[in-house]
């Protein structure tokens, strides 16, 4: 049992991100790929993905200003980011865009909206959090290390 | 080493090691795949670049095992990819999805796809697809000819299974096995791989493809059994399993064209200006080595006899030897033998001769066709075959644009594909021609042959048939393919080097041919009569290939291709139009086809390109 307090911390922060759906079971994947060749391999995914996915972002956005809509873009582009966020585990983002697709396939304009917004918000606390924890995480450092009992 | 052995033993440690190549545009998934993977022990490339991908591929075809790849990527359709590697390098295909709706899973199936994964991809998902390979070794290896294709998705506990069945099945036949084994060694390349059961894979030369659709297309799809191809090639070391295999990707490979030639056809029309269109035959990478077959000349040699070699390899490479498709410039055509003959019949020869003399070795197959792409791109960059932006079921173009001239010859490198996809197409209309012809017309280029060739193909055979006096000169061809096939491989390798052809942008081309090929195929069955017609081009109409004949590449190489047959062909490659440069007379003819064509047909609107040129 982690007696340190920063891991002991590390373990609740991690503990509240799954039980308030930011991150599913994707992301315990990530972290088992995790080890000693590959000791932040779960923050440099995320990373990646954060990068990546930006562009995507702003794609929409640009997409979402050409009026009428072009469903079948925003449709595609969206795919590509579940693509990703289902990769890192980011529950919530997905199912965002699960429901942005759906607008997108009905032609809801304002649905989509919505929902990007939505969209948006999340994908941000996802990021907030995700970088905390990372920085804590580095904090503690490795697991190896022993902590002195208190 | 038995096959029992082999696979009881997993030698190498076989799965671990295992070489994949994952493919996903996406750079998260991709690292995150690639980590996956290599948890699980394998040995992993990784690339966002499908043509990338393709590029390694066709540089070593024993250098992976297996190849996973997402489905939604910008430069390629992973559908495409799938046939691709399917074709030339006949390794197990693994398609990755964030979206596994029914009509998508289908469709990789029906793409030849092993298995399809969703995204996110669980590791323990992963740790199977070894099974893959297993599995498909074994089906090579009881190949009997007759079987249906294996499928790949028979899922893990029947990979098992499959090892325990391959067993017994193998110590039934183990004699026969240990024959063809023999064989296949000296035969395919050697594989060090760990793998277990690997064994040596044959390849699909242009040549020998070529061989392998007259044989077809003599026997006639419907009858086409492996033994008596096999006969009918009398290619040394070559197994039975090896031809049954091939014929089964062959078959898949036409269907598949004949879906997609309605659809080509239309693009063809749309596609009008040969010159920029085919460039996606240019984009096609697998083309490029095509092209560098150009650069031998032996390939030639023995398919394309009258071939001039200078003259028409020079421009072959450009317009990607598949000049079929939509050579734009008609004097691109290399075929350049093709327009010396009006007749018909020859032009398939002529495609033929044609294909030796450029790198189309490969093309051709004994597919004149190919020939006249040749000629056709040669201005243009034949590459346009690739171009052929409407379907993805034009995949059969490797995609180097400009292969249409390397993409004939390249048929052994990559274009086992385009070779095949041609083949295939050859098939599917052999049926009515017995003629080898047609065959030659799958034999187009490189690169884009693959598509061409299926559109080509069943156009050639038709007008195989129609051309009753073709028939004989479609089986010199043929042969001329079988051997082109064969030396291909090697020389194939060596063109690449020149990538003169690599002028890719001429592919575009070629595209408009594609469309037109497709159209051709189609139409090709009902133009048989047209074919009949006249010798010279406008029998072929649809052919608009045939425009390589006019192409003027040739001047006077009539042996080889006539400009006719070349024209059956034609719907691969031609672009008929009248560059203005070398297209002399045919170039007219083409045209005239074309419309004739398109009147008669009324459906080919490939043509209306030509017209319009």
């Amino acid at each position: 049992m982690e007696r340190n307090p920063m891991r002991r911390q590390l373990a609740i922060m991690r503990q509240s991100l799954f039980d308030q759906g930011h991150v599913d079971e994707q992301f315990v994947q990530l972290e088992e790929l995790q080890d000693d060749a590959n000791p932040n391999f779960v923050e440099e995914v995320v990373t990646l993905y954060y990068r990546d996915s930006a562009r995507i972002i702003l794609n929409i956005e640009q997409a979402l200003e050409r009026k009428p809509f072009d469903f079948r873009k925003l449709d595609a582009y969206m795919h590509q980011f579940k693509g990703s966020s289902s990769s890192i585990g980011a529950k919530k983002v997905k199912a965002e865009s699960t429901l942005f697709r759906e607008y997108c396939k009905s032609g809801n304009g304002e649905g989509c909206m919505r929902s990007f917004q939505q969209l948006k918000k999340e994908y941000a606390t996802l990021r907030k959090k995700l970088g905390t924890y990372f920085q804590l995480a580095r904090q503690a450092g490795p697991v190896e290390t022993a902590s002195r009992p208190k | 080493m038995t096959v029992e052995q082999i696979v009881s033993e997993g030698k190498d440690q076989f799965p671990i090691g295992m070489r994949v190549l994952a493919v996903d545009d996406d750079p998260t998934c991709l690292l995150l795949l690639g980590t996956l993977l290599r948890r699980c022990q394998y040995h992993v490339t990784t690339t966002s670049q499908a043509k990338t991908a393709l590029k390694m591929l066709r540089e070593n075809k024993n250098k992976f095992d297996l190849v996973i790849s997402d489905v939604h990527m910008p430069d390629m359709d992973g559908f495409k990819l799938l046939e691709h590697v399917g074709l030339e390098m006949d390794l197990p295909v693994i398609m990755l999805s964030a979206n596994g709706d029914t009509k998508l899973v289908m469709k990789g199936i029906t793409h030849g796809a092993c298995d399809y994964l969703l995204k996110p991809v669980r590791i323990e998902e992963l740790q199977n697809i070894w099974q893959h390979v297993v599995r498909r070794k074994k089906k090579d290896r009881c190949n009997s000819g007759s079987k249906d294709k294996p499928h790949p998705d028979s899922g893990e506990a029947a990979g098992i299974g499959n090892v325990d069945n391959n067993g017994k099945l193998n110590k039934k036949r183990k004699d026969q096995n240990e024959d063809e084994d023999d064989e296949r060694d000296e035969n395919g390349h050697d594989n060090e791989d760990p793998s277990a059961q690997k064994k040596p894979r044959v390849v699909w030369s242009v040549e020998l493809h070529r061989k392998f659709v007259a044989a077809v297309n003599q026997l006639g799809i419907d009858k086409a059994v492996p033994k008596k191809i096999l006969e009918l090639m009398n290619v040394e070391k070559l197994t039975r399993e090896n031809v049954a295999s091939h014929l089964q990707k062959f078959r898949l490979y036409l269907k598949r064209i004949s879906c997609v030639a309605n659809q080509q056809a239309n693009m063809a029309a749309a596609l009008g200006t040969a010159d920029s269109a085919y460039l996606r035959m240019g984009s096609l990478n697998g083309l490029g080595n095509f092209h560098t077959l150009a650069g031998s000349d032996q390939l030639h040699n023995a398919a394309f006899r009258s071939f001039p070699p200078s003259g028409v390899l020079g421009r072959l490479n450009t317009p990607a030897g598949l000049g079929i498709r939509g050579l734009p410039s008609p004097g691109t055509i290399q075929l350049g033998h093709v327009q010396n003959s009006g007749n018909p019949t020859n032009d398939l020869s002529k495609l033929q001769s044609f294909v030796p003399g450029n790198h189309n070795t490969n093309i051709l197959q004994g597919m004149p066709m190919s020939l006249e792409l040749d000629r056709l791109q040669h201005n243009k960059n034949v590459g346009h075959i690739g171009e052929l932006p409407t379907t993805d079921s034009m995949t059969v173009f490797p995609g180097s644009g400009n292969l249409v001239d390397a993409r004939i010859t390249g048929f052994s490198n990559n274009q086992l594909l385009g070779v095949t996809s041609n083949s295939l197409m050859l098939e599917g209309s052999s049926q009515q021609a017995t003629s080898h012809t047609s065959v030659s017309a799958i034999g187009f280029q490189n690169g884009n042959a693959l598509s061409d060739f299926t559109s080509i193909a069943p156009a050639s055979n038709q007008l195989q048939d129609s051309k009753a006096g073709s028939q004989g000169q479609a089986s010199p061809i043929n042969c001329n393919a079988g051997q082109i096939i064969r030396s291909a491989p090697q020389e194939w390798n060596a063109p690449r080097k020149d990538a003169p052809y690599q002028s890719h942008a001429s592919i575009n081309s070629s595209i408009p041919i594609n469309g037109a090929m497709i159209q051709l195929g189609q139409c090709l069955d009902r133009n048989n009569s047209i074919f009949h017609r006249t010798t010279d081009l406008d029998s072929v109409g649809p052919l608009n290939f045939v425009d390589p004949l006019s192409i003027k590449h040739s001047e006077g190489d009539n042996s080889i291709m006539e400009p006719s047959v070349i024209e059956k062909e034609g719907y691969l490659m031609f672009q008929p139009r009248p560059h203005g440069s070398h297209v002399p007379d045919n170039i007219g003819s083409l045209e005239d086809l074309a419309s004739a064509m398109m009147k008669q047909e009324g459906g080919c609107n490939g043509y209306s390109l030509r017209t319009s040129i």
